[in-house]
């Protein structure tokens, strides 16, 4: 029977699944068949709630900046433009000049990139409910708690004597590179310790030292192929002074 | 001048995975049944797409792809061990209908989202997810056949059954709804 033909056909149709000529065929027999015709509009009735019903669920903005985070292009340093410039001698001196222009500016944007994302790590860490995951003054307590979290160990200062007070410590990422976050106390101020390796990528690119950015002081050094960066609010005389005490912990 | 190669395919990648992030999180939030546990796959998913990305072949179908990553996770999963269950009598294409209107069909039309929603999660894995793909994601038979590996016969009759399954629900849900009040 002609009606039965079409019956197995109905889902097909509906999902847009049949070729161009079968459909139109379909289309001439629900026009003259009302039990298929009503069949076919409770078919996309149903569609459509479903489709309506199904989409229930939105990710939270940590989870796809998260995301986001960790398929983003790496931002690469060009490799070989030198030897090209060599290559063309008549140029050289103007292009070399322009080129090293540029260079230093774009380490100095690099260099303040890195510190603004440090700086910013910092503040919202302590604008944050829970600054810390791992809330502990004991060093024996907060390094093992990066324990397989990241990618390498390090060594945390004795303070007793100091002025200095652990408060815990948090996992990060600058550049998409995880590291360590200590939050550190002084005289009611944090100070922020951020502990990468050293592996020739954006935080490594930093000349070490210290520095005043955007009212925060900051002071950085590898070591142990580790790059240590303190950071904090406070004079430079605390930063130094924390600085030192995690180098001499090694 | 040669752009490396590596960084085409991080961009590529990212510019072709990232539009797909609220479907594949929706799709992950309905298959889990759980907030964190959607969360870990559709992680998962992204970076196990990310590393498999030199594999996947530019002109074939990259959402079918990514779909098919995130189920196979799933299904991987303790949730998805748990919950993907054998289907009888799956590629007889002979199951395919042979059943018409019904009286209650009308009712659908008046059934409310949050009924749907409920039978939707209270169906089968196999029958929410390939509803899912066709009816919220759009995919066709093809693609749905793609992401679950299955072949378009199947496809075919699973969804039958699916619709048929969540038909049955909603109108179970509907009616104990009103002889309810």
């Amino acid at each position: 029977m002609a009606c039965e033909q079409w019956r197995g056909k109905l889902d097909a149709y509906v999902d847009g699944e049949l070729d161009p000529a079968e459909a139109r065929a379909m289309g001439a027999h629900l026009r003259g068949c009302s039990a298929c015709a009503s069949d076919v509009l409770e078919r996309v009735q149903m569609k459509r709630s479903v489709q309506m019903a199904g989409q229930r669920y939105t990710a939270s903005a940590e989870l796809r900046s998260r995301i986001a985070r960790s398929v983003a292009v790496k931002p690469r340093r060009e490799a070989g433009w030198f030897w090209k410039i060599l290559a063309v001698p008549a140029l050289s001196v103007l292009i070399l000049s322009v080129a090293v222009n540029l260079y230093v500016r774009r380490e100095s944007e690099r260099r303040q990139r890195v510190y603004s994302e440090l700086a910013d790590l910092h503040v919202s860490a302590l604008a944050s409910a829970a600054p810390v995951d791992v809330v502990s003054t004991d060093r024996h307590t907060v390094k093992p708690w990066f324990q397989g979290k990241i990618p390498f160990t390090f060594n945390l200062p004795e303070l007793q004597g100091s002025e200095f007070t652990l408060l815990g410590g948090r996992v990060t990422y600058v550049a998409q590179t995880p590291g360590a976050h200590l939050i550190y106390q002084v005289r009611k101020h944090e100070v922020s310790v951020f502990i990468f390796q050293d592996r020739g990528e954006e935080t490594a690119s930093l000349p070490s030292g210290t520095a005043h950015a955007l009212s925060f002081n900051e002071e950085n050094w590898t070591q142990n192929g580790l790059r240590y960066f303190v950071v904090g609010e406070v004079g430079t005389e605390d930063i130094q002074a924390l600085s030192k005490l995690l180098r001499d912990a090694h | 001048m040669r752009v490396p190669e590596e960084r085409v395919s991080a961009a590529t990648f990212e510019e072709l995975a990232m539009p797909l992030f609220d479907q594949l999180y929706n799709f992950a939030r309905w298959l889990t049944q759980d907030t964190a546990e959607a969360e870990d796959l559709v992680q998962e998913t992204y970076v196990k797409a990310l590393r498999g990305f030199s594999s996947f072949q530019l002109g074939t179908n990259f959402r079918a792809w990514m779909y098919r990553i995130l189920r196979n996770s799933f299904l991987s999963s303790r949730t998805g061990l748990k919950t993907m269950v054998a289907l009888d009598g799956e590629a007889d294409d002979s199951l395919l209908p042979a059943d018409g209107t019904t009286p209650e069909s009308v009712l659908i039309a008046q059934v409310d989202r949050e009924t749907i929603q409920q039978a939707l999660a209270d169906l089968q894995v196999p029958f929410r997810q390939i509803l899912l793909l066709c009816e919220v994601e759009e995919m066709s038979y093809q693609e749905i056949a793609e992401t679950l590996a299955i072949p378009i016969g199947t496809v075919m009759s699973r969804l039958f059954r699916a619709r048929k399954a969540l038909r049955d629900l909603v109108l179970t849900k509907n009616e104990g709804g009103r002889h309810g009040v």
